[in-house]
């Protein structure tokens, strides 16, 4: 599916999939740091990361401040704080 | 520096609240292996940690841990919201109930307090190293009791979760054990310490 096409709890599933494989690569690649498809695999899920980020921001506000963009509603207060669960 | 996202690591979302279960599962917040002692225990031993890339290391899964104790109060919390005193007495919750209401208060499952004396920094690489490695088997070992315990599959899935990441680290910081033996003088790891000693080790950075 394109990311266009996700509703929000759909796109938030797709951040914290492309995100988790930014953590986990992160750490093997501090103890793996010449591993070249390693580094290939960190910039592939880190460019869907980040553009996965902005389009929720665009959306449905911030998850991260970088991606806050703020006009004239301070949106980052008003993003669902995520223990309460619920919908997404 | 950190900076905040405002989302889950691995999501959750507890539809049947359960006072039993959040009793023990608020173990691995504030217990003697759980997320709060590792997040502390590595990112406070990371200052005196001579190789800049085992230092590294450590900062990034002390970052991650810090994800998983939000994970676990979340748990803990989605487990007790909406129960009256009388549910969560019924629960056995009723000791926890009485100073904390429904917050969050790091704890181990027996009520002993989050206490600093459950981990350790030793300020020597190899000793600190080791301990890290028993402390992912003791939280993943953890895990596999609350597993043994807990049906509901919607608590089940992320504890599952933060069971293999225990894992995960368990192999990284042997990794990382490997980068600091090799600064050393194979032939005796323990004649000095990297951390303190002056000279000790080959080839210091």
């Amino acid at each position: 599916m394109m990311m266009n096409q996700m509703n929000q709890a759909q796109l938030l599933h797709w951040i914290d999939m492309v995100s988790f494989a930014v953590v986990d690569i992160t750490e093997y690649l501090d103890t793996h740091p010449k591993d070249e498809e390693a580094i290939k695999y960190f910039n592939h899920y880190m460019d869907l990361r980040r553009s996965a980020l902005r389009a929720y921001a665009e959306k449905y506000g911030p998850l991260t401040i970088d991606s806050a963009n703020p006009e004239n509603y301070w949106s980052w207060s008003n993003v669902p704080l995520p223990w309460e669960g619920g919908s997404c | 520096m950190w900076n905040y996202e405002r989302r889950l690591e691995y999501p959750i979302n507890i539809t049947r609240p359960n006072a039993k279960i959040a009793k023990i599962i608020m173990s691995q917040y504030g217990g003697p292996d759980g997320e709060i002692s590792a997040s502390l225990r590595y990112l406070s031993q990371r200052y005196s940690m001579p190789y800049r890339k085992v230092a590294g290391l450590l900062t990034d899964i002390g970052t991650e841990e810090l994800a998983h104790m939000e994970m676990v109060a979340t748990i803990v919390r989605q487990l007790t919201r909406g129960l009256s005193a009388e549910e969560l007495e019924a629960a056995g919750f009723a000791p926890y109930y009485v100073d904390h209401t429904a917050g969050i208060w790091p704890q181990a499952a027996g009520g002993i307090p989050f206490n600093a004396c459950e981990f350790q920094v030793k300020g020597d690489a190899i000793t600190d190293l080791v301990e890290d490695m028993a402390a992912e088997q003791k939280a993943r070992s953890t895990y596999d009791n609350i597993l043994r315990l807990v049906k509901d599959p919607e608590v089940c899935d992320p504890i599952r979760f933060l069971r293999q990441r225990e894992v995960v680290h368990f192999q990284r910081f042997g990794e990382g054990l490997r980068m600091v033996q090799d600064e050393l003088d194979s032939k005796n790891f323990y004649m000095c310490n990297p951390e303190f000693d002056p000279g000790c080790g080959r080839n210091q950075n």
